[in-house]
C-alpha cells in the first residue's frame, strides 16, 4: 500500500484541536504610509507602483460612478471593490501579465490593471452590441482573452476547480505560466473550494488560490461561516503552502503573491493566500448593510483604507503628488462620465445573436426557433422595442 | 477486420484520440494504471504517460471543474464518471459551467475539447445506484451534445467524433453491453456523426426508436413483430442533443406510428419531447397515438429489476397496440 503518511505510534488517546499551528499575519505597511520596524518593501518600481495607484484611483472613482448611476436606473446592477483594492490589484500586479485570472466578480481592479479600458467595462456593464459578452450576462460579468482574464460566471466557487485545471494544462504546455483565482470566504465553504485544493495538491499544478476574506458573505460574517482561524489552515491538510497577508497592504499583497508565483511556477505546487481585508460597501447594489452591521464597525475598517495608505507610501517615495492626484481624479471623473453616455447610447446585440455561441454552430433546431422568433418580432415591433428596429438593418 | 467488445472499441478509440493528439488526456476514478473499474482506460498511462493519463480523487465536481479548466485552456479532456449515477456531484459544472462557457463569454472562451464519459443503464443487477440513465436531465441544458452508442463500431466512431467535436459532449456508454456486444470494428481511425439518427431497418407499419442498449431490446421486439406480419422501421438516434427530427419525422410520415423506448422513468424522459415533437411535425400522418415504453417513475429496482425494465415483450405489446387503436 502506498501512504502519504508516516505516523507515530502512540498508546494514549491524544486528540489534537489544530491550536499547534499559529498562522500569522505578513504585514509591511502601516496606515501612515511608513514601513513597520523591520520590513522591507519589495522590489516595486516607480512605473509598476504608478501603475498599481492609478488603477486603484480608476477603481474608485469607476466604483463611485457606477453605483450612482445604478442608483439613478441607468444601470440594473452594480458591484464595488471598495475596500479590497489592495489585495487585487496588488496581487495581480505580482503576475507575468500572461498568467491567467479566474476572478470570482469582485476583481475589477485586476482586469483594469492589465489594461481593460473604460469602453470595455461600460460595454459590458450596458450590456450593449459592443458588449465581448453579446449582452447576456448581469454588469460585471467582464472577461477578456486577450488579457486573460476569464469571463465571470456567477456561481460561485465554480472557478476554482477550473483554476486548478486551467493551470494543469499551463504546466503541461511548459512556458513556465500560472492560474491565480480569486474568491471570498465565503465561496470557499463550497465543495468545489475543497474539491480544487485536493486536485491541485495531488497534481501539482501551478495554481495561486486568492482568499479575499473580507468578513462578510453577502450578511453572513465569517464567526458564522467557519469555526477555524480563518480559511488558511485547510492549506495544511492539503500539503499546500500558505501565507495569511494583511490584504489592505498592497505591499505585503505584492510581496506575497510575487513569492507565491514563484513556488507555483518552479516547483509546479499550488499556493493558497489569505488576504484579510474588509468589505467597505455593500455586496451589491441590492443589498442594504445597516441590517447587519454597525457603522461603528465600518468607521474603523475605513480608518484602514488601502487605497489612502499606499497614497502616503507614494508619497512619501515621491512617486506621487498632490497635484497629480488631483489632476488624475478629474481626468478619470470626467473620462468614466463621458464614456459612460457613449456607452449607454450603443444599440442592444441584434436579435441573432440569441442563438450564437450556444454551440459552435447553430444547429438546425435553434435556427428554426430564431426565424419562429423572428417572425414574431416583425409581427408585434412595438412589444420588442429593443430588437424591432435591429432586423431591417440586416441585423437577423 | 478485427471483432472487438463493446470495452475494447472504446479502449481503441482512446488510444488513437491520445496518439493522433498530444492535447488529449484521460482521467477520473481508478483510471490510471489501474485503466478504470471496467478497464476501459486499460494501458494508456503505459502508453502515454502518468500526465496524460492519471487517477484522480474522489471528486466528481473536481474532476469536471479540473477538466472545464483544461478544455478551456485548450487541452482535450476526456472525463470519466465512473458510473452516471455518480455524476451529479458534478451537475453545477456541467450544466452551469461547460454548457454555458462559449455562450456567456460571447465565444471567447470555449471548453468545446470536454468529454465525459460515463457508464449508464440497467441490466447488470445494480439496483437504484449503478443502473440510472439520466440523459433527460442533460438534455435540458442548452449548450451540450448527449451521445449514446449502441454497439462496439459505434462506439469507436461515435466516440472519436466526440473527442474531436467543438463543443463540449457527454458520452454514456451502455455498461450492461460492455463485453455483451461484440462486433467487427475498423482498425484505423473513423468518426460517426454526431446529431445523427440511424436508421438500422426499414419497414412501414411502425417506427421503433431507441438508443444505446435499448436498440438491441428493440429490434428483438421487431422480430417478433415481423413474425406477426407488423413490418417496422427500426431507428438508432444515437445523440439525444441535438436530436435528428428530420430523420424521425420522415419514417413516421412513412409509417404512420412511433413506438419509442428507453429506460429512464416515464415522467419527464426524453421520449416525451420526442413524442411532442413528432406530434407537431406529423399530426395529420399518425394512425394512432404515439407510444412510449420506458421504465416506472420508481427509483431503479434490483430483484424486480426484470419487471421494471422495458423489455422486448412490453415493446411489441405497445406495437400490437399502437396497430390496434
Amino acid at each position: 500500500m502506498t501512504t502519504t503518511t508516516a505516523s507515530q505510534v502512540i498508546h494514549e488517546p491524544r486528540f489534537m484541536d489544530g491550536d499547534e499551528f499559529h498562522i500569522a499575519t505578513f504585514a509591511l505597511l502601516q496606515q501612515d504610509g511608513t514601513l513597520f520596524e523591520g520590513a522591507r518593501a519589495p522590489e516595486l518600481g516607480r512605473e509598476t507602483a504608478r501603475r498599481i495607484y492609478h488603477t486603484m484611483v480608476l477603481i474608485r472613482v469607476l466604483d463611485e460612478r457606477m453605483l450612482a448611476a445604478q442608483r439613478q436606473g441607468r444601470l440594473s446592477f452594480y458591484m464595488q471593490c471598495t475596500g479590497e483594492e489592495a489585495a487585487v490589484i496588488g496581487s495581480a500586479a505580482a503576475l507575468d501579465d500572461d498568467d491567467m485570472i479566474m476572478a470570482q466578480y469582485r476583481e475589477q481592479g485586476a482586469l483594469a490593471y492589465r489594461g481593460f479600458g473604460i469602453d470595455e467595462f461600460m460595454n459590458q456593464l450596458f450590456g450593449n452590441a459592443e458588449d465581448y459578452g453579446k449582452g447576456r450576462q448581469m454588469p460585471i460579468h467582464y472577461g477578456s482573452a486577450k488579457l486573460h482574464y476569464m469571463t465571470i460566471s456567477s456561481p460561485l466557487a465554480t472557478q476554482i476547480p477550473q483554476a486548478a485545471g486551467y493551470a494543469y494544462g499551463q504546466k503541461l504546455d511548459g512556458q513556465g505560466r500560472c492560474t491565480i483565482t480569486y474568491f471570498g470566504e465565503g465561496a470557499a465553504s463550497e465543495g468545489d473550494f475543497h474539491a480544487a485544493l485536493n486536485m491541485a495538491a495531488v497534481h501539482r499544478a501551478p495554481v495561486i488560490f486568492f482568499c479575499r476574506n473580507n468578513g462578510y458573505a453577502i450578511s453572513t460574517p465569517s464567526v458564522e461561516q467557519f469555526a477555524a482561524d480563518g480559511v488558511a489552515p485547510r492549506a495544511f491538510g492539503y500539503k499546500m503552502h500558505v501565507i495569511r497577508v494583511d490584504g489592505n497592504d498592497v505591499l505585503a499583497v505584492y510581496a506575497a503573491t510575487r513569492e507565491a508565483r514563484r513556488i507555483a511556477v518552479e516547483h509546479n505546487q499550488p499556493v493558497l493566500i489569505e488576504a484579510m481585508t474588509y468589505r467597505l460597501a455593500a455586496h451589491s447594489s441590492s443589498d442594504d448593510p445597516s441590517g447587519y452591521r454597525s457603522k461603528k464597525e465600518e468607521a474603523l475598517w475605513r480608518e484602514k483604507d488601502p487605497v489612502n495608505r499606499m497614497r502616503l507610501w507614494m508619497l512619501a517615495q515621491e512617486w506621487w503628488s498632490d497635484d497629480e492626484e488631483k489632476t488624475l481624479q478629474e481626468q478619470l471623473r470626467r473620462e468614466v462620465l463621458e464614456t459612460m453616455k457613449r456607452a449607454e447610447k450603443r444599440p442592444p446585440p441584434p436579435l441573432a445573436s440569441l442563438v450564437e455561441d450556444v454551440y459552435a454552430e447553430v444547429p438546425a433546431r435553434l435556427q428554426e426557433q430564431l426565424d419562429a422568433l423572428e417572425a414574431h418580432v416583425r409581427r408585434h415591433p412595438e412589444a420588442y422595442p429593443k430588437s424591432a428596429p435591429g432586423l431591417d438593418q440586416g441585423g437577423a | 477486420m478485427p471483432t472487438m467488445n463493446l470495452l475494447q472499441a472504446i479502449n481503441n478509440a482512446l488510444d488513437i484520440a491520445m496518439e493522433s493528439d498530444p492535447r488529449v488526456l484521460c482521467f477520473g476514478e481508478d483510471v490510471g494504471g489501474f485503466g478504470g473499474v471496467f478497464r476501459a482506460t486499460s494501458h494508456l498511462q503505459e502508453k502515454y504517460g502518468r500526465e496524460r493519463c492519471f487517477n484522480t480523487p474522489l471528486v466528481e465536481q473536481g474532476i469536471i471543474g479540473f477538466a472545464n479548466g483544461l478544455a478551456a485552456q485548450g487541452h482535450k479532456p476526456v472525463a470519466e464518471i465512473q458510473f452516471a449515477d455518480y455524476i451529479f456531484p458534478a451537475f453545477d459544472q456541467i450544466v452551469n459551467e461547460s454548457a454555458k462557457f462559449r455562450y456567456r463569454s460571447g465565444s471567447l472562451f470555449e471548453v468545446g475539447g470536454l468529454t465525459i464519459r460515463a457508464p449508464y443503464g440497467g441490466g447488470i443487477s445494480g439496483g437504484l445506484y449503478h443502473s440510472q440513465s439520466p440523459e433527460a436531465y442533460f438534455a435540458h441544458t442548452p449548450g451540450l451534445k448527449i451521445v449514446v452508442p449502441r454497439n462496439p463500431h459505434q462506439a469507436k466512431g461515435l466516440l472519436l467524433a466526440a473527442i474531436r467535436d467543438p463543443d463540449p459532449v457527454l458520452f454514456f456508454e451502455p455498461k450492461r453491453l460492455y463485453r455483451a456486444s461484440t462486433g467487427e470494428v475498423p482498425e484505423a481511425d473513423y468518426q460517426l456523426p454526431l446529431g445523427e439518427a440511424e436508421v438500422i431497418k426499414e419497414g412501414s407499419d411502425v417506427t421503433l426508436l431507441a438508443w444505446g442498449a435499448q436498440v438491441e431490446v428493440t429490434e428483438k421486439a421487431a422480430e417478433l413483430a415481423e413474425k406477426e406480419g407488423i413490418s417496422c422501421e427500426v431507428i438508432d438516434l444515437r445523440s439525444i442533443l441535438p436530436w435528428d427530427v428530420e430523420t424521425v419525422a420522415q419514417s413516421v410520415l412513412k409509417t404512420g406510428r412511433l413506438v419509442i423506448s428507453h429506460e429512464a422513468p416515464l415522467t419527464g424522459g426524453f421520449a416525451g419531447e420526442i413524442a411532442a415533437t413528432i406530434a407537431e411535425r406529423c399530426f395529420l400522418y399518425l394512425e394512432s397515438p404515439i407510444q412510449r415504453v420506458t421504465g416506472l417513475d420508481t427509483p431503479f429496482p434490483l430483484t424486480l429489476e426484470k419487471e421494471y425494465l422495458p423489455n422486448h415483450l412490453k415493446i411489441v405489446e405497445a406495437i400490437k397496440a399502437s396497430i390496434d387503436f
